[in-house]
């Protein structure tokens, strides 16, 4: 047998060597193979980026992007895939470039090989492709090539093309935060790069300034008012950088306006010397941020409508500040918005629970209260909670309710879930510490109910809170130790701990009636399960029952016991953050996050506004914009008033006035071809011109102003929007002057705008297709500067029909097609009538050729005058004197034909009138009295 | 300003990562997994998390959130607005945005990811620019793809980025000239117990669908358009002209896009198209409940209720539903206790009903909850508001396109409580 079991002993061990050997084979193959793998890792991919197929090399590149994504390693392929850098596929190119910007950073050596395709691309003459260079080039993180960035920044942010502009402000930033010594020269980049004028650039900028020079805000000042005026244009992103800079600059540069009414909430020495300040009056620059900014509050972004919000919060008068209420919906009437539905999720609840907080008030509490009722009732515990305090600071802040919240709240001690009850205990806390007169109700209440809750987290809070006042009620507090001291052993551990923190408060308070029931408790605890409690018993009978050996610690347990405890705080926990921007991250967090910039407090007294002037180089084009705001219109009102009273003095009542006419006739003439030679003019000169002619129109016509409205008398309508018209924009009038080169054209006046940078030249038009017989005059060709505005006439023979003259408008690389439809009022010219040729010329054009309709007068036509406005508004025609008070007579001629268009408009008492157009052209008829009724019922 | 993005999918896995500066660790994400569990459901993770060098911001959708990672101050709703911009963008691309559309696609997206943001900040977030820059994928284009190993990047380098109309690419043609737009209003309510409506509010849009040629110049007007309060518009349409004369004048994007969103105040009647009767009691010391549940229409302005779907959370206590309805089909969740009920169309002749007991677990008290009943419907061919569209006329371009408009009523935020 022992030869048996040695034999079996070798085989054993024969077998374990085995084991043993072919595992350690086993483990060195796996790391031969591993390295191997290590090695050879790639290598299908290697060969397929070396092959000739871009196929191959797409594939492989595909692959390589997807190990990327899901965050693998690939940066042992990098000098296989830097070679296809200069690849002439797009795609395979483009995710080379992922690949390098992402692995660069770990293989600079080899990264550098690529620098010179990318300093390459840079001169193409494609922009695209110039962008996209400068992109990749200064994402690639290596120290070595910052000089090279440098130049190439600078270089393309005098490009011309705006896109590339743009992608050199994006590179700013790269740059800085590669080496920050270059932040001096980056800021000479950034300050050329504000003062540029497309909105394109401006976004991009602006945020460039933000991240390495947010402090230079002299940078701004010179840009500001263009910035303003961009903005709505600037895309979305942009707009949310733009406004938030612009935010902080308005705080440096602008004082408060809000001023005076700050100063009722001030010492009345301090409101004294304020008071001898000149009276607040708001910069116009302030003003204009806020009107331009306000339209974006119908973004769809929500990030620039808070933008926005948080503009107006910071910066309008307390009046203005409700209209963001409407986007934000943060005040009274948006109430119910804020009902909290069970399906939101728990950060929406809790803030809407705050805002409905915020929100309470004498008026409305009633209905909040009862919506809160609902919101214990969800099955959301933590949200429960957050209800319990919310109805305990609405009964903090709102007196008259404080009652009925907290007998609601005592009524939610007797509720299941602990933690209901652990916070009502602590809201009741509270509010029982805000009013001691009304203590013992409550507590006698709670003492009651004792008996029927049966959650030990209540039990226990209540004993607290009867133990803490038990001097409020000396009767009940000792039968309630009595009734525990009963059900002691029964108890949970923390209702006994309770129990015997009220014997002990009120051996000290009344020693006399609870002695004995305080020994009893203590005896038993002595003997109780958990130490905890044995502990506590021993530890207060030391403490409060005075034996020899007690030591000095006995003297101060009153104190101990009962010193007045600090009442839990109740407050909102979004407090104390308003000190950050609105809105920013730093405000959500309520810490201050890294790089955020702090909101300067207004200044004492304004900096000097004359900063933001800008030289007349650039008044050319702040004017454009100007033109189109409502308190720019200075140039039109001019145009206007010129017309109307030459318009005016043609339809007089008095035949007298026709010697005036001629003269205001031309005057307004004049007028108007000043204003387009206008562009070169001094700013200034122009104001003080404007206004002397405004005087001399005025002093003509005093009375007759106030009733003119303006705006239906000569109207802009759009040729080409300024975004369809890639940057041209153009509107025309009729100008209701004769066409001197062919008295049959309808005289157009035609305004072009270049709001883009370059120069637009060879304006002409081409490829006319009209209607037969219809004949247009071309103006001659102009050119257009950036941002310069000329006005043209040009001739149309509509042959007397109201179909549309379609054209091309063509520009040295541009053709729109436009067209141009003119009203049927334009297509006439007034001719001058005496009462009785009028009757006869009348008389020939009846039957077939006299067009009648009843109308109502509109509410605003009161009086004749309202009559002959609104008439020669719709058409060019002239007043015909009519001896009848009740009536009025215009009379006209078609331009092209000639035709007679006579006018009578009759009025009756109460409104009514009657429409009598007499025209041998019959359509011209029907649609002049329609367009007629139109303006004289509105 | 954002740093990386990391798409994390329902079971916690990080599935696709990108970085716009130098690279961030995913374990960052790990301050995200904490917040994950801790939140009792998916969307109570908290938008803003903050850790030691970074802050997450994220957004769920689509059940992947997009957890971007941000290093320095920048206002949170940029980030969200941003992130769901990505979201519509591949939405868009792939007709749906799964964690599988995404796998699928990966070179797109990360072509995509790349274009939209230049070192953190936002460049190309267009669908129409992103389009030329990179084509969507489409089944015809993945085969041709895959046999002649042609790409999907544009060949052509986009025009629109430089365009003045960033929104509208240029060159667009088409042979059947057409424009749909889609009136969608969704009212948000909560009724009360006793069937009165505590708060109603109609959330509206108007989904737009133009494919037209050339470049056309759109002007749509409405009968009533004083009833929209706190409009938001696509960045096409002109403010002024809104402003002055109320109508809604705009070279339209090609493609899908949303034209405008509206709100129609509470404080503007609404008018509610269901009503609810129920009755869901528990008795003390029972083991059973009663739930009684009855739907009816109610101010639809004779449109007939459709695709009606009713759920409710039901309390813990409850461990079984045993139910009839009169219509449709129920489920009952005993792990989640949600109840839900598939009514389909409601017969004003014969309303649907869904009545019968709950059990509950023996020997515990009665659920202190109430549950709330959530509703969803739809009404074809009404905009509840009463908003009407007048008409829409084409400028700039000679063809006549074919043009539609579509109303529909849906239950938004629909709840009733009992």
């Amino acid at each position: 047998t022992l030869l048996q079991e040695n034999s079996i002993y070798t085989h054993n061990a024969n077998k374990n060597y085995l084991h043993s050997n072919a595992g350690i084979k086993q483990e060195q193959l796996i790391k031969i193979l591993s390295f191997l793998f290590y090695i050879f890792r790639h290598d299908d991919l290697k060969e397929m980026l070396d092959s000739n197929k871009d196929s191959l090399k797409l594939e492989a590149m595909k692959r390589i992007v997807a190990m990327i994504a899901r965050g693998k390693n690939a940066s042992d392929l990098f000098p296989a895939v830097v070679k296809n850098v200069a690849c002439k596929n797009i795609e395979v190119k483009k995710l080379v470039y992922v690949y390098l910007v992402r692995y660069a950073e770990e293989q600079q050596d080899l990264a550098l090989l690529s620098i010179s395709t990318f300093q390459r691309g840079l001169k193409d003459p494609n922009q695209l492709i110039r962008a996209s260079a400068l992109r990749v080039l200064s994402s690639i993180r290596v120290t070595i090539i910052v000089p090279i960035m440098m130049l190439a920044i600078k270089e393309a942010a005098s490009d011309m093309s705006p896109y590339v502009r743009k992608t050199a402000a994006h590179a700013i930033p790269k740059l800085h935060s590669l080496d920050p010594e270059q932040k001096d020269q980056l800021i000479e980049v950034i300050e050329k790069l504000l003062a540029d004028k497309t909105t394109l650039v401006a976004g991009s900028v602006v945020m460039a300034f933000e991240e390495v020079c947010p402090d230079r805000i002299d940078l701004i000042h010179k840009n500001y008012r263009k910035l303003c005026n961009l903005l709505i244009d600037v895309e979305e992103w942009g707009q949310v950088v733009i406004i938030n800079m612009l935010t902080r600059y308005a705080r440096t540069q602008f004082l408060n306006p809000n001023i005076n009414v700050s100063i009722t909430h001030m010492r009345k020495a301090e409101a004294a010397t304020l008071a001898k300040r000149k009276p607040y009056v708001m910069d116009p620059d302030h003003r204009l941020l806020l009107r331009n900014t306000k339209p974006l509050l119908q973004s769809r972004n929500a990030a620039v409508v808070m933008a926005v919000a948080q503009l107006y919060f910071h910066l309008a008068p307390k009046a203005e500040v409700g209209i963001i209420a409407k986007a934000l919906g943060m005040f009274e009437p948006y109430l119910k918005s804020f009902y909290i539905r069970s399906t939101d999720p728990t950060q929406i609840k809790i803030l809407k629970l705050e805002v409905l907080t915020n929100l309470a008030n004498e008026t409305n509490i009633s209905t909040i209260l009862r919506e809160f009722q609902t919101y214990i009732k969800s099955m959301d515990k933590d949200f429960v909670a957050a209800s319990i305090q919310a109805i305990g600071r609405c009964a903090t802040n709102i007196g008259e309710v404080r009652d009925t919240c907290l007998n609601g709240l005592v009524q939610l001690l007797s509720n299941r879930d602990e933690l209901v009850v652990a916070e009502s205990v602590v809201v009741i806390k509270k509010l029982l510490q805000m009013q001691p007169e009304q203590h013992s109700d409550i507590i006698k209440h709670m003492a009651k109910l004792i008996d029927n809750i049966q959650v030990p987290m209540a039990r226990a809070s209540i004993l607290w809170l009867i133990g803490e006042y038990c001097e409020h009620v000396p009767k009940i507090a000792p039968d309630v130790l009595r009734n525990m001291a009963k059900t002691f052993t029964n108890e949970e551990d923390i209702v006994k701990l309770q129990i015997i923190n009220l014997a002990a408060k009120l051996y000290l308070t009344n020693s006399k009636q609870t002695k004995l029931l305080t020994q009893y408790v203590l005896n038993l605890a002595k003997y109780d399960q958990n130490y905890d409690i044995r502990d506590r018993a021993r530890f207060i009978r030391q403490l409060i029952v005075p034996t020899d050996k007690s030591g000095a610690l006995s003297k101060y347990a009153k104190k101990l016991f009962l010193a007045l405890k600090p009442a839990p705080v109740l407050q909102s926990t979004f407090k104390d953050r308003d000190h950050f921007q609105l809105g920013s991250l730093s405000h959500l967090l309520n810490a201050k996050a890294a790089g955020y910039q702090e909101l300067p407090d207004w200044p004492e007294s304004a900096p000097d506004p004359s900063v933001r002037n800008v030289e007349v180089k650039d008044s050319v084009c702040a004017r454009r914009t100007v033109l189109t705001g409502p308190e720019g219109s200075m140039l039109f009102n001019m145009i206007l008033l010129a017309h109307l009273t030459e318009s005016d003095s043609g339809s007089g009542s008095e035949s007298a006035s026709a010697s005036d006419e001629s003269g205001s006739g031309s005057e307004s003439e004049e007028s108007r071809e000043e204003t387009e030679s206008e562009d070169e003019e001094e700013d200034e000169e122009k104001e003080k011109k404007r206004k002397k002619r405004l005087d001399k129109t005025k002093a003509k016509k005093p009375a007759e102003e106030s009733t003119i409205a303006p705006s239906g008398s000569i109207k802009m309508y759009e040729l080409l929007h300024r975004i369809t018209g890639e940057g041209l924009a153009v509107e025309y009038c009729f100008s209701r002057q004769p066409f001197s080169p062919d008295p049959n054209m309808v005289a157009v006046q035609i305004q072009f705008t270049n709001n883009t940078n370059s120069e637009t030249k060879n304006l002409h038009i081409e490829e006319p297709r009209l209607q037969s017989g219809m004949r247009i005059r071309e103006f001659t060709e102009i050119g257009l500067q950036p941002c310069e505005s000329v006005t043209v006439v040009m001739g149309i023979d509509f042959c007397d029909s109201t179909q549309a003259a379609n054209f091309q408008l063509c520009t040295h690389t541009r053709k729109f097609f436009v067209s141009i439809q003119p009203p049927v009022g334009e297509l006439m010219t007034p001719v001058f009538l005496t009462e009785n040729d009028f009757k006869k010329e009348q008389g020939k054009l009846m039957g077939m050729n006299e067009i009648s309709e009843k109308l109502m007068l509109g509410e605003k036509c009161v009086n004749e005058h309202v009559i002959v406005e609104r008439v020669t508004a719709t058409a060019n025609l002239s007043r015909v004197p009519c001896g009848s008070e009740k009536e009025c007579r215009f009379a006209g001629k078609t331009v092209s034909s000639g035709c007679l268009v006579l006018v009578t408009v009759p009025t009756k008492e109460g409104g009514g009138a009657q429409l009598t157009v007499n025209c041998e052209k019959m359509l011209i008829g029907t649609l002049l009295v329609k367009d007629i009724m139109q303006a004289l019922s509105q | 300003m954002i740093h990386s993005l990391f798409l994390v999918n329902a079971s916690g896995d990080i599935f696709l990562e990108k970085h716009w500066k130098s690279v961030v660790s995913r374990s960052v994400c790990d301050y995200f997994f904490e917040a994950l569990e801790r939140a009792t459901e998916p969307e109570n993770v908290p938008p803003v998390i903050p850790t030691p060098h970074h802050y997450l911001i994220n957004v769920l959708r689509h059940r992947i959130y997009f957890v971007a990672v941000i290093q320095s101050e920048v206002p949170p709703l940029f980030v969200i607005e941003f992130l769901h911009r990505v979201v519509d963008t591949f939405q868009d691309y792939f007709g749906v945005c799964t964690e599988a559309a995404i796998k699928d696609n990966v070179v797109v997206v990360y072509e995509l990811l790349e274009e939209m943001l230049d070192n953190g900040f936002p460049l190309a977030t267009e669908s129409n620019i992103l389009k030329e820059l990179i084509k969507p994928p489409t089944i015809l284009r993945t085969v041709v793809n895959t046999i002649t190993g042609s790409t999907n990047v544009g060949e052509q380098l986009p025009t629109g980025q430089l365009s003045v109309v960033p929104w509208r690419r240029t060159g667009v043609k088409y042979t059947n000239n057409e424009a749909y737009f889609d009136v969608i209003e969704e009212i948000d309510a909560i009724i009360d117990k006793s069937g009165s409506t505590i708060t109603a509010e109609i959330q509206g849009v108007i989904d737009a669908c133009v494919k037209l040629t050339g470049m056309p110049d759109l002007t749509l007007s409405f009968m009533n358009p004083r009833l929209l309060d706190d409009v938001s518009f696509h960045p096409c349409v002109r403010f002024k002209r809104w402003e002055a004369e109320r109508i809604l004048s705009f070279i339209p994007p090609d493609g899908n896009f949303r034209l405008l969103s509206y709100h129609v105040s509470s404080q503007n009647l609404v008018a509610i198209p269901v009503y609810v009767k129920h009755n869901i009691s528990f008795r003390e010391g029972s083991s059973q409940g009663r739930f009684e549940l009855t739907l009816g229409p109610k101010q639809t302005m004779g449109k007939a209720v459709e695709s009606v779907l009713v759920s409710s959370q039901l309390p813990r206590g409850v461990l079984n539903a045993n139910l009839n309805p009169s219509q449709g089909t129920y489920t009952f969740d005993p792990v989640t206790k949600l109840l839900s009920w598939d009514v389909g169309k409601i017969n004003p002749q014969k309303l649907p009903s869904l009545k019968g007991s709950m059990s509950l677990q023996a020997g515990a008290s009665k659920p202190d909850e109430n549950p709330t009943i959530n509703i969803q419907f739809k009404i074809q061919q009404l905009a509840i508001s009463g908003l009407k569209v007048n008409r829409l006329d084409m400028y700039g371009e000679k063809y006549k396109p074919f043009k539609g408009i579509k109303y529909m009523t849906k239950a938004g935020k629909f709840q009733v409580r009992t």
